[in-house]
């Protein structure tokens, strides 16, 4: 397999007496998305807050493009290039898609605001996801449906020459129709060469876009594998008791399992 | 040709009927306000004969100034969903720095402002700092200080009560008006600088490839807009004075400019920079703000810094207006009456939504029902109570208008 763009290494984190990952190793690959499954208290939350840098884990190594960085805050993840879409999307209902887009960043002539060149970047980063259904992009979010405002915070997530964009329950609140459009986006990301985390519950979603499926079981990291070499049945013993006949635990754990 | 599907509005009946459909869903913005303002006017004007004359309307605007300014303030802390209700007597604590300074200290008038606006602000940076520090609701910090204010103002104006301030140029703002041949003058220099700002920002868009506002739409609102001011300017150039051959009334108000002044840097402030850009942010979603890295903190402090700047401005119009500085200075129905201005203008209540020129909109509106009433010979108590169900109404219509918008 080609190395991988970031890999968690033992990964710890534990808030107080509870120790909410243990030894965690994840591999997130370019061009690909990565499927991040796990019961309710699985730790998949922890985990990404770990990544996006607003938890710091005990220990464990950091490593991207190859090489080990630390992810102090979450400054450092976004300098790397890792942008979190996060389950409550994080928008501002009564300003436009282009003021969304670019908050807290927005580019500036002098102390004037740059309309122009961010709607022209704006409306790039769309057109290059292939949004065909927002209708102006000055309207307000407060407007859009809930699959577009899942689009404006991906495309704001993509906006940055991002590498590395996790999705936190992209699908959790919409519909069958919206669900299949942020379905499609997600794996265009992917196909344009980023690297996609997605955090999902449904299994449905998971087979359908998903390159490589990595469980959480209790804390545990109880298996990375690719999507063709296992069936959702298998999956869903991954998540409810942490094993499945046929499928390897990860190899660098065995050992390390205090 | 871009991909993302842009409704196209060529026609003027398009736009129509997308400003109507923003309008139905809730963004209805200053509508209320200027319909209010010309039922009000038609309404008054029939009913009484010195109403639509040129020298209430002048006075009708000398009125309206200082809770205009204070209104104008208020926007910046109400689009973050808070609110200052001290702002009334930081107006009148501020404008009694300025006439101590002058009258008492001997200050020129230029000191004395800077140091009134100083202290003001001062104040702002006091209140937003336990507001966004402490975390104290905005609403009881500032009614603590509306009381605690109006002690200091107590203090300040001493045991005679009154201090009267006699600089010519303090007085000049709500006294004297500019020239009618001036008032031409920066009628047109205005006009045409508002003008060229518009076309050639229609031009960079156009530039860039971005679709513009339709021209002739722009055309007609422009034409509109300057014919409003236009004839405002003529009415404001005719003989007011009863006895010209005495005493000679002509012109704009100097403190019209004042307000434009004030329009056009709040305007620019809220609508071009990064710091107006966060405070919609801040009061449309803190949260969402706080994780694009927007520091929410400094950003509230500064908006009661801002209010509190332009309440000591009113100041200076209060004192220019009454000749002096009085304990009630600030008080009574002056709070209430900017925040009327501000929400009838169309700013919400619940932040996120609102321009600076909604303060002038709503002050005019709350002007014109005290003036007109007061014309009409209606007793004071039932001017309170119909302002008062105007603000109710419009407070009213904010909420309904919000809810329709929430609902996708």
């Amino acid at each position: 397999m080609t190395t991988a763009l970031l890999s968690l290494r033992g990964v710890n984190k534990s808030f107080g007496p509870v120790h909410v990952l243990k030894d965690v190793d994840l591999d997130v690959y370019a061009g690909k998305v990565t499927a991040l499954v796990g019961d309710n208290g699985a730790g998949k939350s922890t985990l990404i807050k770990c990544i996006a840098g607003i938890y710091h884990p005990e220990d464990g190594d950091f490593f991207f493009e190859g090489s080990k960085v630390s992810i102090g805050g979450p400054r450092d993840a976004t300098s790397l290039g890792i942008e979190i879409v996060y389950q409550d999307l994080a928008l501002c209902d009564n300003l436009d898609i282009v003021h969304n887009m670019f908050l807290g960043r927005e580019q500036k002539r002098g102390p004037v605001l740059n309309e122009s060149s961010m709607e022209a970047l704006a409306r790039k980063t769309l057109d290059g996801l292939s949004v065909r259904t927002v209708k102006s992009i000055r309207q307000t979010v407060a407007s859009l449906s809930g699959g577009q405002r899942q689009t404006v915070a991906i495309a704001r997530a993509v906006l940055w020459n991002s590498k590395v964009v996790i999705l936190d329950e992209p699908t959790a609140a919409l519909g069958v129709a919206q669900t299949e459009q942020v379905l499609n986006l997600v794996r265009r990301l992917a196909d344009n060469g980023l690297a996609v985390v997605l955090i999902s519950h449904n299994l449905n979603d998971v087979f359908e876009v998903a390159d490589n499926i990595a469980a959480l079981y209790l804390g545990k990291l109880a298996a990375q594998v690719d999507k063709k070499d296992v069936e959702p049945r298998q999956v869903v013993e991954l998540i409810t008791t942490g094993k499945s006949v046929g499928v390897q635990p990860p190899a660098s754990k065995t050992g390390a399992d205090k | 040709m871009s991909i993302v599907n842009e409704s196209e509005v060529s026609t003027l009946k398009g736009a129509m009927t997308d400003y109507w459909s923003r309008v139905k869903a809730g963004d209805i913005g200053s509508l209320p306000a200027v319909l209010g303002l010309v039922v009000l006017c038609i309404a008054f004007g029939s009913m009484s004969n010195v109403f639509l004359t040129p020298g209430n309307f002048a006075n009708l605007l000398t009125q309206a100034a200082a809770v205009i300014v204070i209104a104008m303030g208020l926007v910046f802390v109400l689009l973050l969903g808070e609110i200052d209700l001290s702002a009334g007597y930081t107006a009148g604590v501020s404008g009694a720095v300025l006439v101590i300074l002058i009258t008492n200290q001997g200050q020129p008038w230029y000191v004395a402002l800077i140091a009134s606006i100083a202290v003001g602000v001062l104040l702002g940076f006091f209140l937003g700092t336990l507001v966004a520090r402490l975390g104290i609701p905005s609403f009881v910090v500032t009614l603590a200080a509306f009381l605690a204010f109006q002690g200091i103002l107590l203090l300040l104006a001493g045991e005679g009560g009154t201090i009267r301030v006699e600089d010519e140029t303090i007085l000049a703002v709500q006294n004297s008006n500019i020239s009618p041949i001036g008032s031409w003058v920066f009628f047109i220099v205005i006009a045409v600088a508002y003008v060229l700002v518009g076309l050639s920002s229609m031009n960079a868009r156009r530039n860039a490839g971005l679709k513009t506002e339709l021209k002739k739409l722009w055309i007609i609102k422009t034409a509109g807009l300057l014919t409003i001011t236009g004839l405002a300017v003529f009415a404001l150039n005719l003989e007011r004075s009863n006895n010209p051959d005495l005493v000679s009334l002509k012109g704009i108000p100097y403190v019209v400019p004042v307000i434009l002044l004030l329009l056009v840097v709040g305007t620019f402030v809220l609508g071009r920079t990064a710091f107006g850009r966060h405070i919609y942010a801040v009061g449309g979603n803190a949260e969402a703000a706080r994780r694009a890295g927007i520091n929410v903190k400094r950003i509230r402090i500064t908006a009661f810094m801002i209010c509190s700047g332009f309440a000591a401005i009113a100041g200076m119009i209060f004192a220019s207006r009454q000749n002096s500085i009085s304990p009630t200075t600030g008080g009574s129905s002056t709070l209430l009456y900017a925040v009327g201005a501000a929400v009838i203008g169309g700013t919400s209540l619940f932040g996120g939504k609102g321009k600076v020129r909604d303060a002038i909109l709503g002050g005019l509106v709350v002007a014109v029902i005290d003036n007109g009433m007061g014309l009409l010979g209606y007793a004071a108590g039932i001017k309170f109570i119909v302002t008062g169900l105007v603000l109710l109404v419009s407070a009213g219509v904010d909420a309904i208008s919000r809810r329709g918008n929430l609902t996708p």
